[in-house]
């Protein structure tokens, strides 16, 4: 990224104030010197543009932040925008016990955690084989693979959904950590044969010269390099499958089988529950993925890229 | 290229690598291709689901679609969340991207714009029945914050944004451009890091404001992203159904049922899974052809990027 600050950053001195101001009128007719980029007031202007569209943008989750913390009569009684007058954490509480959410938490955890493992695992074998081993047929193959990534599930549900009472999968979570390994290998091969498409011949041969088998290049040669690459699509599997909601919602019917996602619009018709606790537990809901987006974020804007260009 | 010491010939290495894709084909043909299979076969069938006997009805169940009001309703409701996921969020994330990349980024620093490509890409990565709980609770008619916020405005009777039909399709379009603004910008401000600032710089030099930089490099160059964005979201669009789901479920009154939502409707709730099954396979096909053709303007820009452009 071009970083052409010159001036130290800004800090996050009131943009809103400069906005009050008239915008300085040499902007333009200002001759262009050295430090051109950092002169006028528009550009707080401008700034103050794209940070109420960014405040718009986090505002549903600040209301819901502050309204998860108010007793339902503070609710009831003042508006949504004022903040909380003291910090109510019955409907917290009343919300982690309901939906019991250790073991929904838990089992987004497993599932996920399987299929991000064992989605890039297979991915790795089939574009090994596409790209490395160029297998005959395979620009079809891998149009095919791109191809299902897309199609829409409902399409495939009803017979999945009749194979897994017919394999006792019925209600069971390894239904979707089956189903999603393949979907998301799908993705997986299609991203990963490009890399491996273009993977340097002279390493294999020399591999291949040293007397090492298929299997062995795959391992030692092959997978060293590609390992950044996998931990990308791991990272993206994982987040996929955490947030995916048609499947699971159709395969997983029992309270104790279910994910995160489906625990909670489980409770959207539920009068029984409070606007405090509806938002205390979309919160509570929210803070993995919300932790995972904090630590992965240059990893997923990457992926998010490299999975619309490549 | 010259010829190398290589063993085998180039069939047999095609062929003994094989064993590799194995796994990966017979799962993709358990848990794919032979489910498709399926649902087109249902999609022939009166049926009911689980134990109850099938009858074959041949293609009645596409000629009852034809005259399905609800059915042709559906599509057209997918025109309006092509509105929703592709054009509006296209466009916005357009200028978005190139405000934070071509004058945020240089006016301020680039990590304020990594910033705030942050905030406006959050959305993206909830899960989305976080945003639906929020969504519905924000545009409830009684409780909602939005009402509230308009009748201490002195609004007396605010509308029921997600329970009428009026302002319904209105309310759950808005949701959806929330959710898709952030992946576009996203897209579009690594694109335009791959733009040559020579470019830019040049264009400066001669003079060019913003506006005319915007429209003389930025769009021009951004191009082939732009394509596939647009490609990928109409897929997202045609197949949405958790927001509807978590916001609607396709009512009031048919006002936002999606063909994906529809044929969930068939297949669970009314059980009339070859009903079901015949809606889902015509969006399937509908897809495949959008897919189909995604595939075959990417490999022709990419040859024509071998080639050097």
């Amino acid at each position: 990224m071009s970083n052409t600050t010159l001036a130290p950053a800004p800090a996050a001195a009131s943009a809103a104030a400069a906005v009050g101001r008239a915008p300085a009128p040499q902007n333009g007719a200002a001759p262009r010197r050295k430090d051109r980029f950092h002169r006028g007031a528009g550009r707080w202007i401008v700034l103050a543009i794209v940070g109420l569209f960014a405040l718009a943008m986090v505002a549903p989750f600040l209301l819901m932040v502050i309204n998860a913390f108010k007793s339902p009569a503070e609710y009831s009684g003042g508006s949504p925008l004022s903040l909380p007058k003291q910090i109510y954490t019955d409907g917290l509480a009343y919300f982690w016990q309901r939906v019991n959410f250790p073991v929904k938490l838990w089992n987004s955890i497993w599932t996920s955690a399987l299929v991000a493992v064992a989605g890039t695992l297979l991915s790795l074998l089939n574009a090994y084989a596409i790209g490395v081993g160029r297998v005959r047929g395979r620009a079809w193959i891998v149009a095919v693979f791109m191809i299902a990534n897309m199609l829409p599930q409902e399409g495939l549900i009803y017979p999945l959904f009749t194979m897994a009472q017919k394999t006792g999968l019925t209600d069971n979570p390894w239904s979707i950590v089956i189903i999603f390994t393949v979907i998301q290998s799908a993705f997986g091969t299609y991203l990963l044969s490009s890399v491996l498409g273009t993977f340097p011949r002279a390493l294999l041969e020399a591999a291949e010269l040293d007397g090492a088998g298929r299997w062995q290049i795959l391992w030692r040669v092959v997978y060293p390099i590609v390992r950044p690459t996998m931990a990308v699509l791991a990272i993206f599997f994982f987040i996929w499958t955490w947030n995916e909601f048609f499947i699971p919602l159709v395969m997983l019917t029992s309270n104790d089988n279910q994910t995160v996602p489906i625990a909670l619009s489980s409770l959207q018709g539920d009068r029984m529950l409070d606007v405090p606790t509806l938002n205390a537990g979309a919160l509570v809901s929210l803070i993995p993925t919300f932790l995972f987006f904090l630590f992965f974020q240059r990893t997923l804007t990457r992926g998010v890229t490299a999975g619309a260009v490549k | 290229m010259v010829q190398t010491n290589r063993p085998a010939h180039p069939r047999a290495r095609g062929l003994a690598y094989l064993p590799y894709l194995l796994p990966g084909m017979v799962a993709f043909t358990v848990i794919i291709l032979v489910p498709l299979a399926l649902n087109l076969w249902y999609s022939l069938h009166r049926w009911k689901g689980g134990m109850s006997p099938m009858r074959f009805i041949g293609l009645d169940n596409y000629a009852e679609l034809a005259r399905d009001e609800k059915f042709w309703a559906s599509f057209s409701n997918s025109l309006s969340m092509i509105v929703a996921m592709v054009i509006i969020p296209t466009l916005i994330g357009l200028v978005l991207a190139a405000v934070l990349f071509d004058y945020v980024g240089k006016h301020f620093s680039s990590r304020t714009a990594a910033a705030l490509r942050a905030m406006y890409y959050l959305p993206q990565i909830l899960p989305i029945s976080v945003a639906g709980i929020v969504w519905n609770w924000i545009l409830n008619s009684q409780t909602g914050a939005v009402n509230t916020i308009l009748r201490g405005l002195g609004v007396a009777s605010p509308p029921n944004w997600l329970g009428s039909t009026s302002t319904a399709l209105g309310s759950v379009m808005l949701v959806l451009i929330w959710i898709q603004i952030g992946y576009p910008t996203v897209i579009f401000m690594s694109a335009l890091q791959r733009v040559d600032p020579e470019l830019y710089e040049a264009a400066e030099l001669d003079g060019a404001g913003w506006l005319a930089r915007f429209r003389a490099i930025t769009v021009p160059q951004i191009r082939p992203e732009t394509f596939v964005i647009v490609l990928t979201c109409t897929i997202a669009a045609l197949k949405v159904f958790a927001p509807i789901y978590v916001l609607t479920r396709g009512g009031p009154e048919s006002s936002t049922l999606v063909p994906s939502y529809y044929s969930y409707l068939n297949f669970f709730d009314k059980s009339k899974v070859g009903y079901g099954a015949a809606i889902s396979t015509v969006l399937t096909l509908v897809i495949i052809v959008i897919a189909g053709v995604i595939q075959v303007f990417q490999n022709r820009s990419a040859r024509r990027e071998e080639e050097g452009r």
